[in-house]
């Protein structure tokens, strides 16, 4: 480690003397017309406002084959790939030693950011990467539905049940055999954490992994969370949903053939798509609370813009960041590329909201979103996100029950944790 | 006839070599072999420097890497640990792949698909050689389409079948309840079960085009003059299949069934797209992946990695085996 | 009741027919599915329709300019060309070697150039990487040429050398007598024979280097050089999430048709006239 910090203060050193110099960067950039053209003005100002050139790479759109990449990357201590780029939210500990610190310059904008985005991206106390834009979970409901059963909009998970059980009998008695009540993420992999998070943490039961690492998965409110999810398949959810990522449970949705689906945000826009089936008919709300004590939980999503510890341009990469994240430049990226963005004051803009009124439908969600415990855990989260999909999978296969589940996934978790999360 | 084994010399060479040895002395015959397996050597060093020199270097590493406890994206931090990675035991409870019951799983899901979907490729490939080995008008384009399914990029291919078995809107589905096998959609990729079912079929479309090709060759180069002389001696097809084809063919169709079996061991993107991605049905590859990539250790992934190859070449050298065998059978016949 | 020998033609040949048009079907539906698919978009994408029901034809746009897949057509040639060709030409003298002449070692070379293509590519991947950075072709075709070589002569070795084991011993045997020398044996005699498993090997090896994702994807960043199942495979919407799955069909089906082509083209190379002429003459 010693080396390390040695070649990264040296680093420093020449950086600070090179300044005079004009630095081209390498920063991650969306393959989409719509990200293309934000990365252009990003360029425009750049050039404008800096003396340094910017130039793009793309890199895979799959959360999976991106991070793999960078380990590569990373591995070789490569400084030409990359200088700045995006990390998902849950890879800060997988990455942090390959991060550049970022606490001095940035620290002025803490209080800018939602608290638990900002909070997410601070690793021992150093601040390794700004919040660039938000995800959170989020459960659609059919406005049309709703109002033609005479329902409100659920407020915990038992008033769910009950009505998407009461509109799937309406609507199959009326003709339409494949109409179910509820689609979510029921595929084993990262998705399915997120989902899983939702349903415990509404129910109180924690977040596997509190704030200090200590595994507190094992309660009886998890597993009653757990034993509720089970109750849907086959009831009010299709047995596929146990193969369900992000975009088979949207299409169900979107063709009209469920009335709640429990996706990202992502799903609003294109659910509202001229071509849509359900188009004008979609809302939004808080993913329900578990009980009438419960609380409304919906798992942090999103990406954070980072600087690789190996770029030979540090100054000029901070230089990069602090304006990929200041007000304007997050106006841009919504109206661009349409992603809710992660400072407080652009939700206040009034250009914003004339564009784009559901956008204060989700800023309270995004207020009161939960992170997985990816900082906690350290690089070790990978191993703790697949115990607990899998152990989701089980109770919600109906090969294990809630209890022996969390019970299980407990023991598992203590075993990938050893004496200390690293 | 032609011998093809690698043990004995063919008959009809060896009488002539022994003509020629009457006439040529002992030592020009050694110095001719010595000249023809210098000759050899040469003609081969090409390839085998090539392969050396290009994955020389990866394999070694990962053997090595396997006994260390490395993380993938600092692989100068590391520990010897001897075989640590394969097995070992700490305070009664024993560490290791060989000791993880997930490791084991893999290998039996692995097993069965391996087996179940080369026979059906096998199958398949023999029958689609012998269609395309006929002449009729557009086999140029039957042979084109037949070829499809392995021209089409993998990833493409599972995220096709992907949709094409998704439960309510899958073709599948609505094929199958067209035609009135089934009533209610099958959750082909939530069930356990059926999903390996989907991963054989869309595995068996997309390389039973390879079989086909590999037995086609084969078949081609066989004269028509046996069939002649067969039929004219009054077999029958399955006879004249039984007895000309299939051994004729045997040498071809064994590389084919070592090259998919191996490739089929190492299934990776088809069980990762259309199943639940669960721990039910989990591959080998797969497994290594996991060590390798999601958790970061090099050490157990390298072990992992190692394993897989051993329980390959285990494989392939069987096949060699059985191969050599049913050359000396011939021999004897 | 005995056929007479027309019927028994005719029947013979419908079945031929019947089966053709069978094979043809279960092979190509899944393309025709995609085809349909990229000419749709919204919502259409998801339901099930066995006829076109409509004609986005601006998918093909997107995935051919908007994303340059046209570029990476031309480095997916370049690559899997020169790889095949590479091994190809390495393979012949290897496999005439190793099929022709006993000498000791020989069943141990092969089980050898076996088990390096046996590796899970994971576990070589990292190897590889170092390999690439090491010789400087980082980013640049070469690095997959090269490691492309890795699982394509193995498998061209072996093939060929199979191959070569069935040909007739008569014919080097007469190449002997006449004088031949073995450059001379293998250029004049063996070669030309060897043209549909020549063709056939190097198709296969082509469509597997095509085909080819994992190295792509680590060993280029640039657009420039990237090869087609990566390129594919960056096709995103605008989110993470979202597939947009009417552009990567169009894109499949522009990277299938080359492979189409060039099928059609060599298929006739793959008809044999083997012994015909060579021996006996």
């Amino acid at each position: 480690m010693k080396k390390h910090t040695l070649g990264l203060i040296a680093t420093m050193v020449a950086g600070a003397l090179n300044t005079a110099h004009a630095d081209t960067l390498k920063m991650e950039c969306a393959s989409t017309s719509t990200g293309k053209s934000y990365c252009d003005y990003i360029k425009n100002r750049f050039e404008k406002e800096t003396p340094h050139k910017l130039e793009f790479v793309q890199l895979p759109p799959a959360s999976d084959e991106k991070l793999g990449l960078f380990q590569q990357i990373f591995a070789a201590k490569d400084s030409k790939a990359v200088d700045v780029f995006q990390a998902d939210t849950v890879w800060l500990g997988v990455l942090d030693k390959h991060l550049l610190d970022l606490t001095d310059k940035v620290k002025d904008l803490q209080p800018l950011f939602f608290q638990s985005a900002w909070n997410n991206d601070v690793v021992n106390g150093k601040v390794k990467a700004v919040p660039a834009f938000l995800d959170a979970g989020a459960m659609y409901y059919r406005k049309d539905l709703l109002a033609k059963y005479n329902e409100q909009p659920p407020k915990t998970w038992e008033e769910l049940t009950r009505i998407a059980a009461k509109i799937q009998k309406g609507e199959r008695e009326a003709g339409k055999k494949n109409f179910w009540g509820f689609v979510f993420q029921g595929k084993a992999y990262e998705g399915m954490t997120c989902d899983a998070l939702e349903w415990i943490a509404s129910y109180k039961g924690g977040t596997f992994v509190d704030k200090d690492g200590k595994i507190t998965v094992n309660n009886p409110q998890a597993a009653k969370a757990l034993d509720t999810a089970a109750g849907w398949i086959g009831t009010i959810s299709p047995k596929g949903v146990l193969g369900y990522m992000e975009e088979e449970s949207r299409a169900v949705f979107q063709n009209g053939d469920a009335a709640f689906m429990r996706n990202w945000p992502y799903a609003y826009v294109l659910a509202q798509d001229p071509t849509s089936p359900v188009k004008g008919n979609v809302g939004v709300i808080p993913v329900p609370k578990g009980g009438e004590d419960g609380q409304h939980a919906a798992t942090l999503g999103g990406w954070q813009w980072a600087v690789s510890a190996y770029t030979e341009h540090p100054d000029a990469s901070v230089q990069l960041i602090r304006i990929l994240t200041d007000a304007e430049s997050q106006k841009m990226q919504f109206k661009t590329v349409g992603v809710a963005p992660s400072r407080l004051d652009v939700y206040e803009d009034p250009e914003v909201i004339a564009s784009a009124p559901y956008l204060a439908e989700f800023k309270d969600v995004f207020a009161s979103a939960v992170p997985r415990p990816a900082v906690e855990t350290k690089s070790q989260f990978p191993k703790v996100s697949k115990a607990v999909f899998n152990a989701a999978y089980d109770v919600l296969s109906g090969r294990s029950t809630g209890e022996k589940a969390v019970a299980d996934l407990e023991s598992k978790l203590k075993r990938i944790k050893g004496k200390q999360w690293k | 006839m032609n011998h093809h084994s690698e043990s004995l010399p063919s008959k009809g060479s060896s009488s002539k070599a022994n003509l020629q040895s009457e006439v040529i002395p002992q030592k020009k015959k050694r110095s001719l072999q010595q000249r023809r397996s210098r000759a050899a050597w040469i003609l081969i060093a090409p390839a085998l420097i090539l392969l050396a020199s290009v994955a020389g270097w990866p394999l070694l590493r990962t053997l090595f890497y396997s006994f260390t406890d490395a993380a993938l994206d600092t692989p100068d931090v590391y520990n010897m640990v001897g075989f640590d990675n394969y097995l070992s035991w700490v305070d009664g409870e024993s560490f290791g792949v060989l000791a993880d019951p997930l490791w084991w799983k893999a290998v039996l899901n692995t097993l069965w698909f391996t087996g179940i979907s080369v026979s059906f490729e096998l199958f398949f490939g023999m029958l689609l050689a012998m269609l395309m080995n006929q002449k009729f008008r557009g086999q140029g384009l039957v042979r084109a389409a037949i070829l499809v399914p392995w021209a089409i990029p993998t990833i493409v291919t599972a995220k096709m079948w992907g949709w094409m078995f998704h439960d309510q809107y899958g073709v599948i589905n609505d094929l199958l309840t067209r035609v009135g096998i089934i009533h209610e959609p099958l959750a082909w990729i939530a069930e356990a079960d059926l999903s390996m079912w989907a991963v054989v079929f869309a595995d068996v479309w997309k390389t039973v085009p390879f079989m086909a090709l590999m037995l086609l060759a084969a078949l081609q180069m066989i004269s028509a003059d046996l069939y002649e002389a067969a039929r004219v001696d009054g077999a029958t097809a399955w006879q004249r299949f039984t007895r000309i084809t299939l051994p004729l063919i045997m040498p071809a169709m064994i590389v084919a069934l070592i090259f998919r079996v191996m490739d089929a061991l190492r299934v990776f993107d088809l069980i990762y797209v259309l199943t639940s991605n669960s721990e039910a049905t989990i591959s080998i590859s797969g497994y290594a992946r996991e060590q390798m990539v999601s958790y970061q250790q090099m050490g157990s992934g390298s072990a992992a990695s190692v394993l897989v190859f051993m329980m390959v070449a285990g494989i392939a050298a069987c096949f060699l085996y059985i191969g050599r065998m049913n050359d000396e059978g011939k021999e004897n016949k | 009741m005995k056929l007479t020998r027309r019927q028994r033609h005719i029947t013979h040949q419908t079945l031929i027919y019947a089966a053709a048009a069978l094979v043809s079907v279960i092979c190509v539906f899944p393309f025709y599915n995609a085809i349909l698919t990229s000419l749709r978009t919204g919502q259409e994408l998801f339901l099930t329709n066995y006829l076109p029901t409509s004609f986005h034809w601006e998918n093909y746009v997107n995935a051919l300019m908007v994303n340059g897949i046209a570029r990476s057509l031309l480095n997916s040639f370049i690559v899997a060309s020169v790889t095949v060709g590479i091994c190809l030409l390495v393979s012949i003298t290897a496999a005439f070697a190793l099929a022709r002449i006993k000498f000791k070692g020989r069943k141990y070379i092969l089980f050898t150039i076996l088990c390096v293509s046996m590796f899970p590519q994971v576990a070589v991947l990292s190897g590889m990487f170092e390999l690439v950075r090491f010789l400087g072709l980082y980013d640049s075709l070469g690095a997959l040429i090269l490691s492309y070589t890795t699982f394509s002569l193995p498998f061209t070795v072996w093939v060929l050398t199979t191959f070569m084991k069935s040909l007739p011993v008569e014919l080097e045997e007469a190449a002997i007598v006449d004088g031949a020398g073995l450059w001379v044996i293998i250029s004049r005699i063996f070669a030309p024979i060897m043209g549909p498993s020549l063709v056939t090997t190097g198709l296969l090896a082509f469509i597997g280097a095509w085909n080819e994702f994992m190295f792509a994807l680590t060993f280029i960043i640039s657009n420039e050089q990237r090869t087609v199942p990566v390129a594919i495979g960056m096709l995103q919407g605008a989110s993470q999430f979202e597939l947009p799955w009417g552009n990567i069909m169009a894109a499949s089906v522009v990277v299938t048709l080359p492979i189409i082509v060039m099928v059609l083209i060599f298929q006739k190379r793959i008809v044999s006239g083997l012994t015909s002429g060579a021996v006996k003459g």
